[in-house]
């Protein structure tokens, strides 16, 4: 029950910062989200995003802050292993989508290939 | 042969006559207090056309044709088509002075449209050298929405004082002889800008055009508010309404027993988006719909509209406006 | 997420939703979602590849842009640190 309040507190909090910006400045919605996707970048290159996603969970992976977060975890990570050059090809590691059945599927038909 | 009274005026001393007008709209504008005065009811916003923006040229074309039946006049016998509306290019116009077959003057107002098509049909009439003019005008919710907003299916949060744009057509016949209202005076507006820089707050831009080009209108002519029945602005909305009865004050014109805002009169209470309804066919619809039916003697028609171009607004600019005033007598 | 989102905007509902919503349904990824098909819908009429393929982006493409902007910027900083 916990984790479904943090999430639903945190998520709207965010949102609510959000509505704040739409409302009070003269930033259109798309100033605003890129305002959250930077953000979330830089977090996450601070390391202070994880934390906050290990809190609260989806309220704080499902707003775009965390697709920032994602974009520059996945830069700063294949740069770690392979050097500089690995800032551009890592920046989209994180964001795929894992298709677990997908790949068992691939194990199955390995021995018809 | 037209002559000129002060800065901005013109007087038409042959009187034009309107001897047929057509209106047609959408869904919305039907339910509303107009909607029993519209000559045809499109049930929804694609009208089985391929775009909206076909949509929007088959509106502009039934009002033409409309108008012209109206008065038993054919395509053929149309000297001039003067026709203006929302989009790049004033296609909307184009491609229905295309299907009319007319000589074609396109002209951009926005939604001063209506007032600046009527001012350049009486002076070609005025003159003596045209017998039948055409003026039209078009706007549609989602062809404006497409160009200067965003894609109909986003989910933007429009500000209160932001204005729905209205789905419909309108077209005038104007002669030199007939029976029907005529058209008297015309002041042409001249370009305003007050530094208002959001696209969605057009009310406020356009006011002091508004404002200006009333009060320079009476200043030519002689006339007070009260020598008409009644003055409508195009599409200034509440919040534009009210900032145009200040600035008029201030300036010595009382406009506070006979005006209204033609974009608070096409919607009912129950169906009023935010600040009013925009659009050429606005301030169309409710003069020739509502007006025309209502035993008055002299109203004052002032036609608002926004220059601006979404790149203007992107590149910082603020919005510049403008007002055309024209003024028709009822027999 | 990214599918409820753009479901709800081709059905026609999501506007509505975001009209109460704002920010509520702009912040999360659903708002993303709700950019990139209402732009595929919107310009479908002109054509799959003027249209949709070059302006589905028009709404989310700052957010990716700047989204990879700042992920090469933190990513050069981790590294040069």
């Amino acid at each position: 029950m916990g984790s479904y309040l943090t999430a639903f507190l945190v998520g709207g909090l965010i949102c609510l910062i959000g509505q704040l910006l739409f409302d009070l400045t003269p930033l259109t919605p798309a100033h605003v989200l890129v305002l959250f996707v930077v953000a979330g970048g830089i977090l996450g290159g601070l390391g202070l995003y994880d934390p906050l996603i290990k809190f609260a969970g989806a309220g704080a992976t499902i707003p775009i802050s965390s697709f920032g977060n994602a974009l520059a975890k996945g830069a700063m990570a294949e740069a770690a292993r392979s050097g500089p050059i690995g800032i551009l090809t890592g920046v989209f590691e994180l964001t795929r989508t894992r298709h677990h059945r997908l790949d068992n599927l691939r194990l199955f038909l390995r021995p018809a290939l | 042969m037209t002559t000129k009274l002060g800065r901005q005026t013109f007087a038409f001393q042959t009187k034009p006559v309107l001897i047929g007008h057509a209106t047609v709209a959408g869904p919305k504008e039907a339910q509303g207090p107009v909607g029993s005065y519209l000559d045809k009811v499109f049930p929804d916003l694609v009208m089985n056309q391929a775009s909206f923006e076909k949509a929007e040229q088959l509106m502009m074309k039934t009002a033409v044709e409309i108008a012209l039946e109206k008065c038993s006049l054919s395509k053929e016998q149309v000297d001039v088509f003067v026709a203006g509306d929302l989009l790049n290019q004033i296609i909307t116009s184009g491609f229905t002075a295309l299907k009319v077959g007319a000589p074609y003057l396109g002209i951009f107002g926005a939604c001063s449209s209506f007032c600046e098509g009527l001012f350049a049909a009486g002076l070609l009439v005025d003159s003596g050298a045209a017998q039948n003019v055409v003026s039209a005008t078009s706007s549609h919710n989602c062809t404006a929405e497409r160009q200067y907003s965003y894609p109909t299916e986003y989910g933007a949060q429009l500000p209160p004082w932001a204005q729905h744009t209205v789905t419909g057509a309108a077209a005038t016949v104007l002669a030199a002889q007939g029976s029907g209202p005529r058209l008297e005076l015309a002041t042409v507006g001249k370009v305003m800008d007050l530094g208002i820089k959001d696209p969605f707050n057009m009310g406020s831009a356009m006011a002091p055009a508004a404002a200006d080009t009333l009060i320079t209108h009476m200043e030519d002519t002689g006339r007070k508010p009260g020598d008409y029945d009644l003055i409508v602005t195009g599409d200034l909305g509440k919040v534009g309404r009210e900032i145009l009865v200040e600035l008029g004050q201030r300036e010595g014109l009382d406009l506070s027993s006979n005006y209204r805002d033609c974009g608070e009169l096409i919607y009912s209470k129950e169906q009023m988006e935010n600040a009013g309804a925009s659009g050429c066919a606005c301030v169309a619809i409710v003069t020739l719909g509502l007006l025309f039916n209502q035993n008055y003697q002299r109203v004052l028609v002032v036609a608002t509209g926004a220059l601006h171009s979404p790149t203007s607004y992107q590149q910082g600019d603020s919005i510049p406006t403008i007002a055309h005033a024209v003024s028709i007598e009822f027999s | 997420m990214i599918f409820i989102g753009g479901f709800l905007t081709a059905i026609g509902v999501f506007d509505r939703i975001a009209r109460h919503a704002g920010a509520g349904s702009a912040i999360p990824v659903t708002g993303f979602a709700n950019s990139v098909v209402s732009a595929a819908l919107e310009f479908k009429r002109e054509g799959f590849v003027l249209g949709v393929g070059s302006k589905m982006f028009i709404m989310a493409g700052s957010v990716i842009v700047f989204g990879v902007v700042t992920a090469f910027v933190v990513g050069l900083i981790s590294a040069l640190i």
